[in-house]
């Protein structure tokens, strides 16, 4: 077999990157295009389509119950992302490893199969379907990525930490307050931002689990069908990258507060 | 219990799972003593250190502290403090907020707290650090640290679980003599647990060595040293040379043993330190109280022909391997350095000699 050259690999590597960020660096050039079609050559500059975005009432429904959903989604996962994290670091109980296992499937279960599983138990609960039914669904497949993150804030402290500020006479309670919650807050921070991506652009068990209130993905994808909407997808697609950047750059920012923390 | 006992513990024992840690402990711990528990590691002695500061709770037996019972009392609400092998230090406080952490409670004002840290910092040497970010400490400092944190909580009693273990060797015995110091200069009780004979040697004014979740023996520095009860005490605070006798009588003017290469011993009772009872035993030298006879004028109470099978040169003193006649073990001797004085080489003849002072008697 012969090695390829490190031009070559330079060429391939620089081919993969276009093809996958190209589509997304083109939502922000169609945002702005003075044009209802999306095609090629631009015809000029507008902010004509995000006037537009703020007239619709449905998009703004939409947007709104996607941030509820994704910040009930974060603190459900990240409080369970807690407790399991704690249990897994500092007990030993019959059926552990299980138990983990099973918090950490969903992970590995197709996201199909979660929705429609889900649909046909709530159905047969008789439970209505609403931003509830969602927020449940979304923190089934949040909560194994929080518990990941917050597993090594809690697997990384030194258990004398504890000690010593129980041995400095403070209480259990003060002593999750000042020593414990300050040196996994990176982690929670991180767990909260990613439980939040998540579940904003989660689009197949929202799909399945969404009553009569769709989340904006679900939103999306009905827009879709009325091509002169299509350039109002794309300014609100460009707001979501800017808010995605803006997440991610803040998780980056926490996640390596909390490796100079517990890293010594 | 008498009055000046600050820490007593009895019968107690602790099993973690099927695996016994300790096993049944009774100890006294007077007030203001430098006490270390000296062990190898697995024997029991850090165990024990957290059972008194409240970190684990008993199988049975109990913990008395000034007087009170320690049952049921959490770690938080003791009297007693620590010092903790990896330091602990919370890496997202300062040194000043490290230092003033367990004060929060104290209900002092603002004022106190920083007159109080002031104090503590410059008693630990550490004056001006107070802003310091605790992850730009070196290990030293963070010990120092470590030490002003509890210290400043005023405890009956501090508890130390191997501090120096991590610092180099010349940071280790400058911290073994402030250490010292310290406790003279604030008269608190300190227990000290470590697994180096030199360091509890130095430092306490007692020591029980532990094995096997046992207390092997309690005495000062110099009891362990030159009066162990049996050869595993003997051997692992330093060590020590053992030859094979037979005690056949014990009275109060002394002991009398038979030994096959040099006939009938006669030895004070004070050298036999744990009461044995007729029959085999071992009679124990320290390497440094026998000696090289260089010269052939030079004597001794028991001499013994041997061959220099190794020799170990550290400088301030040579320390020579023996093979001897009618004895399997080799012996171990230690000679100080001094003007003129020859150091063998492997293979030289040498003759031995030590007193009959420097024996004990032991299982």
């Amino acid at each position: 077999m012969k090695h390829s050259s490190p031009i070559a690999l330079s060429v391939f590597v620089v081919i993969y990157l276009v093809f996958l960020y190209a589509p997304i660096f083109l939502l922000p050039i169609f945002a702005f295009n003075d044009s209802a079609v999306i095609a090629f050559p631009l015809s000029g500059f507008t902010l004509h389509w995000f006037k537009e975005l703020w007239g619709e009432d449905v998009l703004f429904r939409a947007a709104t119950n996607s941030l509820i959903i994704a910040v009930s989604t974060a603190v459900l996962s990240t409080c369970f992302g807690v407790l399991t994290a704690r249990a897994m670091a500092r007990h030993q109980f019959i059926g552990k490893k299980p138990i983990f296992g099973l918090i950490m499937a969903p992970l590995f279960l197709p996201e199909i199969i979660i929705g429609v599983s889900m649909l046909i138990v709530l159905l047969q609960l008789g439970l209505a379907l609403s931003l509830w039914t969602v927020i449940i669904g979304h923190t089934l497949i949040a909560t194994p990525f929080s518990v990941s993150i917050l597993a090594t804030a809690f697997n990384n402290m030194d258990r004398s930490l504890e000690e010593a500020s129980l041995d400095l006479g403070e209480t259990r309670i003060g002593t999750f307050r000042r020593v414990i919650l300050p040196l996994v807050a990176p982690g929670l921070i991180s767990s909260l931002l990613i439980g939040f991506i998540i579940s904003l652009d989660e689009f197949v068990i929202a799909f399945f689990l969404t009553g009569t209130d769709p989340t904006l993905p679900v939103y999306i994808w009905s827009l879709l069908r009325f091509p002169s909407k299509l350039p109002i997808v794309m300014a609100l697609g460009f707001l979501l990258l800017v808010l995605s950047l803006i997440l991610l750059s803040l998780f980056e920012a926490a996640r390596r507060r909390s490796e100079r923390l517990t890293g010594g | 219990m008498k009055q000046q006992d600050m820490v007593v513990v009895s019968d107690l024992r602790k099993n973690f799972g099927e695996l016994q840690v300790v096993k049944g402990i009774d100890l006294n711990i007077g007030a203001g003593e430098f006490f270390s528990l000296l062990g190898p590691s697995g024997c029991g002695k850090t165990t024990l250190l957290r059972m008194i500061a409240g970190f684990e709770t008993a199988n049975s037996g109990s913990i008395t502290i000034d007087g009170k019972p320690m049952e049921g009392v959490d770690a938080n609400e003791r009297p007693t403090n620590m010092v903790f092998q990896s330091y602990a230090i919370f890496p997202h406080l300062n040194v000043e907020q490290n230092v003033a952490y367990g004060l929060k409670k104290s209900g002092l004002s603002a004022d106190a707290v920083r007159g109080r840290v002031d104090a503590m910092l410059k008693l630990v040497d550490l004056e001006g650090y107070h802003k310091r970010p605790s992850y730009a400490l070196s290990g030293g400092q963070k010990q120092r640290v470590a030490l002003a944190r509890a210290l400043i909580m005023q405890p009956k009693v501090l508890l130390l679980d191997e501090p120096l273990s991590a610092l180099d060797k010349k940071l280790r015995e400058q911290m073994q003599h402030e250490l010292r110091r310290l406790q003279r200069t604030l008269g608190i009780t300190f227990i000290l647990v470590t697994h180096d004979q030199e360091e509890a040697l130095i430092m306490s004014d007692r020591i029980a060595v532990m094995f096997d979740g046992r207390i092997a023996q309690i005495g000062t520095p110099r009891e362990i040293y030159e009066r162990p009860v049996n050869r595993h005490v003997a051997s692992f605070i330093g060590v020590m040379n053992f030859l094979d006798g037979t005690l056949k009588s014990v009275s109060k003017k002394g002991l009398q043993i038979a030994s096959k290469t040099f006939g009938s011993i006669y030895l004070a009772p004070e050298q036999m330190p744990a009461p044995l009872e007729a029959g085999a035993v071992t009679l124990g030298v320290r390497p440094e109280m026998m000696s090289v006879l260089y010269k052939a004028s030079d004597q001794a109470d028991y001499e013994l022909q041997g061959k220099v099978v190794s020799v170990d040169y550290y400088g301030d003193m040579s320390f020579y391997t023996i093979a001897v006649q009618g004895s399997k073990e080799h012996l171990a001797v230690c000679m100080r350095n001094t003007v003129g004085r020859h150091v063998y080489d492997e293979g030289d003849a040498v003759r031995l000699g030590w007193s009959n002072a420097s024996m004990v008697v032991l299982r």
